[in-house]
Parts: C-alpha cells; structure tokens; sequence
C-alpha cells in the first residue's frame, strides 16, 4: 500500500493531542500517585517527604486491606461467570427468532442505563433480610432459603457470603452487556455453520458446545476484560449498597480508598492502595494486550 | 499538493476546535459580588432552615449573591471529599460547614487553612452568649476559629410509649436498669432497642463508653487523660457486646430511619439516636411526648454528648468581606432562632427564644444550659478525622468478632497512633 | 428430516413454548428493581417504608415525579450540555485515533496505542486531586468546560479502542482503491471510512452517552455551583444528610435515566448491529 511519508506525519499529528492528554491526564497522575504513596502526607497539607515503602507495609499488615483483597477475588471470579453466564444463556435464547426480541432485548440493557448510585439502595432494599427477598420467599413457603444476604458476616475461606447480594446486583446491571456481545457474535456466525454442524448429524446442544461456543472464545476474552476492570474498580454500587459492611464483609479497595483519604485524611496510604488497585488492573490488562496485539501482528 | 494542503488545514481545526470550543465556555468572568457557602444541607428540614438564615442575610445585604455550592449524599462524606480536594486545589468557597471541634482544628486549623474569627466574636458580644465549653471546642491556642450554629444531642434514648405502657417499665436510667428492660421486652417478643448501619453502631458505642466512664473520663480518652484499657472502657465493651443480643438481627441492612421506623411501627422498643430522629418521627406524623418519649442514653444524665455544625473562615476566600456578614448572621440570636426550629436542633447560644422550639427541644435547651457538656466522637468534635475512621474501623470488627481484648488492644494502638 | 411432520409442529410449539416461558421469566427478574423504583415513586412519603416496599401504593401520587422533575430540570439541561458535546467530540477523536492507529501504522503506532489504551484501566478516586490541580491552573476548573474536557480525555482509550477494532475489519483494497485516486489521508476518511462508520458510532455513543450521563465523581468534584451541577449530583442533592425522601429520590431516579433509555430503545437495534460490525473482536 502506497503512503506518502507526508501522510504518515499528518497521521502522527492526528494522534499526538490524545497522546499529549493521555500522557498528562493518565500517567502523569499516576506518577504523582506513585510519589504520594511514597510520603508521609497525613493531613491537608501535602508532605512529600520519602518514606519509601512505609505505606505498603502498612496497608498490607491491615486486616481491612487484606480483606479488601480477598473480596475483590472472590467478587471478580463471580461477577465475571455470572455476567457471561446470563449473556450467553440471554443472547441463545433471543437468537432463536423471538417476537419481539426489541422488546426483550431493551429490558435486558435497561439496567445499563441506570446510574449505580440508585440502583445500589434498590438492590439494598431488596436483599434487607427483614422485608426484601426473604419475605418474598415466607411467603411462598420457601422461608429454609431466607438468610441474611449481605448482613451475613459469615465467611469460608476468606469467601465472605455476603459478597454474593453484590454480584446479582452488579451482574443485573452488566450482563445485558455480554448478552448484547454474545448477541452480535452470535448473529455473525454463519448460517451455514450451523447448517454443516446439523448434516453431521450434531443434536441442537452439541452444536452449541461443539462448534458455537467456541467460535464465542473471543468475545468472551474481551467482555472479561471491559467486565474485569470494572470489578477491580468498583466503588458507587458497593458504597450505596452496603458499604463496608460488619467486619468489613463488602469492603472493596475502592472504599478503603475513598475513606482512608478524604476521610482519615490519610493522603499517603490512600495512594498506596490506589497504586495496588492500578497494579491489579495492569496485572490483568498488560498480558491480555500484549498477546491480542501480537497475535494481530501475525496475522 | 491541494489535498496535502486541505488535509493539513484540516488537522489543524481539530486540534485547535477542541481547545477553542472548551475555552469558549470559560470566558473571563466578571468578579461579582458573591458569597459562596459550602454545605450539605440540601433538603429537608435542615435544608429550609439553611433557607431561613439566607432570607436573613439576603434582607440585610440584598447586593450579595448567595450561593450555596452544596453536595449531598453519605451524610456529608461526599461533601467533605470534594470540600478537600478544592481546598487543596486553591480553591476555597468563601465559608464552609463543618463539624466544630475535632474536625475543624485537626482538619484545617492545625493546617493554617483557617483565618481565626475571634474579632467576631468580639465585635459583635457573641462571647457570653454562648457556655464557656463551646468556645473551647473552636478555639486552638486561644483563638476561635468558626461558629457554631446549632446543637444536636447525641445521646438521647428514643422509646415507644406505648410499648413501654404495656410493658410496665420506665426509660432505663442505667445500663443495668437497661438490661433488665430489654429483657422483659425480649420475653414478650419485642426487639428491646433499634439498630441500623454501621455508623449508628458507632453512634451506639460513644453513648456506651459515656454511660461507663462518666463525663470526666470520657472527656479523657480524647486526650491522653484516660487510658484505652480503664476498666471502665473494658465494662463498656463488653456492654456493648450484651446490648448487641437485644438488637434486630438486621441492623446492618437498615438505613438510620428504617431503624427509627422499627420504633413508630412497634416493632422496636428504643433506639439510641441523635435527636435528629426527632425530626423524622414528626414527619411520618407523631407528636413529640405523646406517641414517643426520649430520655438520656442509659447512665449518661447530667452529661450532654454534643456535636455541632458550624461555619469557618477560610484562608484566601475570594469574597471574605461577605463571609464575615455571614459569619456574622450565623452567630446571631436571629439567626439561629430562624434555622434551628426548622432543623430540629437547638441553638448553640443559650439565649434562643423557647417559645419557637417544641417540647423535645425545650428540654434539651435546659439541658445544654445545665449539663456537662462532652464532645461527640462519632460526629467530628471529640477526635481528629483519623482518629474517628480508627475507631470506626474498630467498631466494624467489633459487632463481628465481640472479642474484647482484640477492641482494646485496638483502641490503644489507635490512640497511641493519634495521640503523638 | 423429519418424517412425521405432526410430531415436529407439536415439538416446535412445546419448544418455543419453554423458550417464552424462560426469556418471560428473565425478563420479569430483570424488572424487580425496576418495579421497586416505580412503586416507591408513586407512594407519597408518608407512606413510604421499607416494610411496605413489596405492595403498590394505596393511593397513587404523580407528585413525587413532579416534585424531582421541577428539581431536576436545570441539571437535565447541564447534563446534556455536558453528554453531547463530550460524546460526539470523543467519538470523533476516536473515530480519528481508530483510522490512523488500523490504517496508517507509522513507526511507533503499535505502542502509541496500547499506551492510550490503558488509560481505560485507572482508578479514577485516584487522581482527583492532581486532576482539580491541572484544572485549576488551566482555568478550567468549577465549569462545564472543564467537566466535558475530563470526559473527553478519558474517553479517548475507550473509544480509540472501538473504532480501531471496526475499522480493521475494512479491508485495505477499499482504501487503496481511494489513494489511485490521489487521494490524501484524509480525503480517505471522509470519503470512504466516514460514510461506513455508523455502527461504529452508535456503538461509540451509546458507550460514552450512558457513562457521561450517570457519571458521579468527577461531576461533583468538579462542577461547584448548583446551576451547573449535571443530574447524578442533583440525584443525590434531592436527600439531604439526615432524612431522605425516598419516593422523590426514586422518581428523580427514573426522570434521570429517561434519556439513555431513549437512546436504548432508538439505537438498541444498531448498537447490537454496531459490535457485530467488528467492534467486539479481541
């Protein structure tokens, strides 16, 4: 393909600005964040004095931290398996020439649309152990299954209970997402694979899990990765839903974050944990990019 | 060489259309004559009573334009981050709420981020109209630095009347009269007290720990005088624990007035609250003394756990001038006498006119005037904002774990760590 | 294939009927919060409990929803004169950002890119006080312009990363077939990348629209003064600190979410149509 280097100059400059406001907006403030954690401010007034790694020590022999982690574990495995879940069980079953599938389809986005903040004290209303789903479930006779959702400070190997309220909520909220991705996927396979699967003789079900299911791999790569940073960051739905929650049962990096600086006023060990929040998300982001990117070089 | 030309132009309007078309928006502003206030009363009672002092101001100074730049939401904890994050951005509104005591100097005072007000005071004799503690709660190194608009109590025992009716007992004066009455309640399938979110659990614990100690030694804790594993802190903890098996097993789910609802519907006995729960008892309709009663939180008469919100002074406030009228109708009889019934607080003078207040906060003026006054820790006076999250975080464990040692070991560390 | 075509009609109706009853069912619990919102909305406060959230109100009042909608009006209007602009600037910029990082790899683009693209990843909670800095030193800081040159800027990552994704699937013949012409870099965009970027954009702009619009942190760190606060910081404003009137909060909730349903229910088509055109491809 013939350029001119020209052309090649005027494409660089398209993407300078971005890269000039990215460099600023994102890594230069990354960078402050990283010499914060590295200080003794504590208060108002910035104290940049160094005090190396004084704040990870700290934040890391704490049990809420500790726990913070572990919930974001924990939160992050179920989210992601329930949001892909719900989307491919969704995205089947509208693919198969529903009327009205606009219809369908809308109530499954609707909850994109709606802000957390709200949708946290819905969601809290509804798991309140005294009236929410539990006294749906009294009433229908099934009240073995009413427990004390996120009020449960029960947990089982650093698996906090309480945690699972959370993930429905959030996962109501996304999974229109992946179903909507699963949807396009689904819609871009072509008929004649199908086609081909049948006269093989392959049931219904094995054409699924055969042939469709995997050609999906991808999408589900991506939907993990837009749904994983979200997790990693989660803050608004947790906040207004239970908070931290007794013995820190929902707390999540991002609260500890919040409270610990513009709470405590603790500036130093809030950016410390910002930067352990930024490192996760690099953890899972950096090899994903790195190979979808050589992959596209091979090809 | 024309398409090279027209593409470059092109490059060019991008990127000088986005800049030039953000910029447009900020045209230099003209300087007005402004007061800009910072709070996060934005509905509600508070809200109108915010509304009355601005009628004041505004009729004293119709030039001004009042702003209030409010944040709701958390009980003020959005508004505190984004009050800190402009301040730090050097760009302070021209006179904020915030809680006296604690908050205010560890805060900002101890910063230098505040002007001190003392002349205020002076100039217009607010000095003896109000008690002696108030001025010490503002004041660092004999300087006052914000004034206080209003007062709530925090230990207050809200109770049902008519349960209690029923029941045959009288408000618990002690934490052993508490017990025995939680008792007899939890037998006739009534939950003894309300409980909701994790705050109200630390709410809960300061009246406890005044209950144990009693004023002088609570006053203490605060200040190095009393040590974190006094016996009395140790009897309050555990206290703390035994009360935790009389309360509804879904406190943690329960925002504060769905607690205080337990109460109305009869589903609870007694709740410890702040008096503001006066205000949403009237507003699902009861009459204060008829349908409920209140009394001091078991073991704390004669001592008035107090928080306030007040207005300060920041350093560098584009409009100073007008804060200082502000400041000025914020500290008057007129003013707080026009907020605080709407409020549902009582002033932080003792001169407020009593006929404007109804029969709950009748009562406490005459408290506030008699008591001894201590300083809450769960709303900002008692200990610096670190100090405050410490203990939070202590209580949090606490209501799980009920592992005693553990909470004292705990708060000394905590104390230990705030008090350098 | 089959041979009894009874059987099969009779199979097809019980099968479609089971595949009704499951998405109904879906459907249904995917509206319990949505039935929470709206009964609370209709109920007058005094009726308002959460014991009573479950039932619908006795007497239905509209006065919650008139009450949020007379509060809310300015801030819908800040709100879009913040979502638009932002929005339709970050889609071009990506649209721009896409073409050039698929189509015009000079040297570097391939870091160039994963660099943008990682700004998606930070935890804003952590650069707001750097962030209130910068703003204030470009005298940008309490206005609107400042909010939308935030959402702008990191909404580039994102929407860098859609339009590169879309626009990769283009093959380069349709390109080239452009540049016989002598055509430059940018007379290719507008004449043959633009005219197909429309899934590309309602994917882009449903996308940036729905985050702008109910964004919180940096709404209400940035923008101080009441009149140019944008909804969700108006949301939360309608409770005060101590009592808060739910069955406003929730109507005022439902008023808020009206226009991203409406660009759900207009672009809803499109915007499946959109990440099927490439844009979902890892």
């Amino acid at each position: 393909m013939y350029h001119s280097r020209r052309d090649y100059l005027i494409a660089f400059l398209i993407i300078l600005p971005s890269l000039c406001a990215v460099l600023i907006f994102v890594y230069g403030f990354i960078a402050w964040s990283i010499r914060t954690s590295l200080s003794a401010w504590e208060g108002i007034i910035p104290d940049f004095s160094f005090v190396g790694l004084r704040n990870y020590i700290e934040i890391f022999s704490s049990y809420r931290f500790q726990t913070d982690l572990w919930n974001t574990l924990f939160f992050t495995i179920l989210f992601l398996g329930l949001c892909v879940l719900i989307g491919l069980l969704l995205s089947i079953l509208l693919d198969r020439k529903v009327k009205c599938e606009g219809v369908f389809r809308n109530i499954f986005l609707f909850p994109m649309a709606i802000s957390f903040v709200v949708t946290g004290i819905v969601w809290k209303w509804i798991f309140s152990p005294s009236v929410g789903v539990n006294a749906i479930l009294r009433a229908i006779g099934l009240e073995h299954l009413a427990w004390g959702w996120f009020t449960d400070p029960a947990k089982y190997l650093n698996f906090h209970v309480a945690l699972i309220p959370i993930v429905i909520a959030a996962s109501w909220q996304l999974s229109g997402y992946t179903m909507a991705l699963y949807l396009a996927g689904l819609r871009g396979i072509p008929v004649e694979v199908r086609e081909a699967a049948r006269i093989d003789g392959a049931t219904e079900f094995q054409t699924y899990t055969r042939v469709i299911l995997p050609m999906l791999k991808p999408i589900t790569l991506s939907a993990l990765i837009v749904l994983g940073h979200i997790s990693l960051k989660i803050f608004d739905l947790v906040y207004t839903m239970t908070g931290r929650g007794p013995a820190f049962a929902t707390d999540v990096p991002g609260i500890n974050m919040f409270e610990t600086t513009f709470r405590a006023n603790r500036y130093a060990e809030g950016a410390a944990m910002s930067i352990v929040m930024f490192f996760m998300v690099a953890l899972v982001i950096i090899p994903y990019l790195y190979t979808s990117l050589r992959k596209e070089k091979q090809s | 060489m024309k398409s090279i030309k027209t593409s470059i132009l092109l490059v060019l309007t991008v990127l000088l259309l986005t800049p030039a078309i953000l910029f447009a928006g900020g045209k230099k502003e003209e300087v007005k004559n402004e007061l800009e206030i910072f709070s996060w009363w934005t509905a509600g009672g508070e809200a109108e009573g915010l509304e009355a002092m601005r009628e004041i101001f505004e009729a004293k100074y119709p030039d001004v334009e009042f702003i209030n730049a409010t944040v709701a939401g958390g009980a003020g904890v959005n508004a505190k981050a984004v009050l800190k994050t402009r301040m730090q951005g050097g760009d302070p509104p021209d006179s904020f709420q915030v809680h006296a005591g604690h908050e205010l100097i560890d805060t900002w005072v101890v910063a230098g981020k505040m002007e001190p007000i003392t002349f205020i005071f002076k100039e217009n004799n607010f000095l003896n109209a109000y008690p002696k503690d108030v001025i010490d709660i503002i004041s660092y190194k004999g300087e006052i630095y914000s004034v206080p608009v209003n007062i709530h109590r925090s230990n207050v025992l809200w109770y049902n009347k008519q349960i209690f009716a029923d029941a045959g007992i009288t408000p618990p004066d002690s934490l052993e009269s508490f017990f025995a009455a939680a008792e007899k309640l939890s037998g006739k399938g009534i939950i003894p007290l309300a409980l909701a979110e994790a705050w109200t659990n630390s709410h809960l614990f300061e009246s406890v720990l005044l209950g144990a100690l009693g004023p002088g030694k609570y006053k203490g804790l605060w200040n190095g005088g009393t040590a974190w594993d006094d016996p009395g802190v140790i009897a309050a903890v555990e206290a703390f624990i035994n009360i935790l098996d009389y309360v509804n097993s879904d406190f943690s789910a329960l925002a504060w007035e769905a607690a205080a609802q337990y109460v109305i519907d009869g589903k609870a006995a007694m709740y410890i609250m702040g008096d503001w729960a006066e205000g949403y008892f009237k507003s699902k309709g009861l009459t204060p003394g008829k349908e409920f009663g209140w009394a001091p939180s078991p073991g704390t008469a004669g001592s008035f756990l107090m928080l306030s919100d007040s207005f300060g002074l920041p350093r560098g406030a584009p409009n100073r001038e007008n804060a200082i009228k502000w400041l000025t109708v914020c500290g008057s009889k007129e003013g707080q006498d026009a907020f605080n019934p709407k409020k549902g607080s009582i002033p932080s003078r003792t001169d407020g006119n009593k006929s404007l207040y109804d029969a709950y906060l009748k009562s406490a003026m005459d408290d506030w005037t008699s008591n001894t006054i201590v300083p809450s820790v769960m709303h900002g006076a008692a200990a610096s904002e670190g100090w405050m999250e410490d203990y939070n975080n202590i209580i949090t464990i606490l209501i799980v774990e009920k592992n005693v040692d553990q909470a004292v070991k705990a708060f000394l560390k905590a104390a230990a760590k705030n008090l350098k | 294939m089959y041979v009894n075509t009874g059987t099969y009609r009779l199979n097809r109706a019980i099968s479609r009927g089971i595949l009704y009853t499951i998405l109904l069912l879906c459907a249904a619990s995917f509206l319990i919060p949505i039935y929470v919102l709206l009964a609370t909305g209709l109920k007058s406060f005094k009726d308002v409990n959460i014991a009573h959230m479950w039932s619908l109100p006795d007497k239905i009042t509209l006065s919650s929803f008139v009450k949020a909608f007379i509060k809310l009006i300015p801030n819908l209007k800040n709100s879009l004169l913040i979502a638009i602009p932002a929005t339709l600037f970050s889609a071009i910029i990506g649209s721009l950002n896409g073409y050039v990082l698929s189509k015009w790899k000079f040297k570097g683009a391939n870091i160039i890119f994963p660099i943008i693209l990682f700004g998606m990843f930070i935890p804003y909670q952590s650069i707001l006080i750097p962030l209130v800095q910068f703003l204030s030193f470009i005298k940008l800081y309490g206005k609107l312009a400042g909010l939308i040159l935030v959402h702008i800027i990191y909404g580039i990552p994102i929407t860098t990363l859609i339009f590169r994704n879309y626009y990769t699937e283009v093959p380069d013949e349709i390109l080239e077939a452009g540049f016989m012409d002598g055509s430059g870099i940018f007379q290719s965009y507008l004449r043959i990348m633009l005219p197909i970027s429309a899934p590309g954009f309602v994917v882009v702009i449903i996308w940036q629209f729905t985050n702008i619009w109910n964004e919180f942190l940096f709404a209400v760190t940035i923008t101080q003064k009441p009149s140019l606060q944008p909804i969700t910081v108006a949301l939360q404003n309608l409770a005060g600190s101590q009592i808060v009137e739910w069955n406003v909060q929730m109507a005022g909730a439902l008023i808020a979410a009206l226009p991203t349903l409406l660009l759900y229910i207009l672009l809803g088509k499109f915007f499946i149509r959109g990440l099927l055109a490439g844009s979902v491809k890892a």
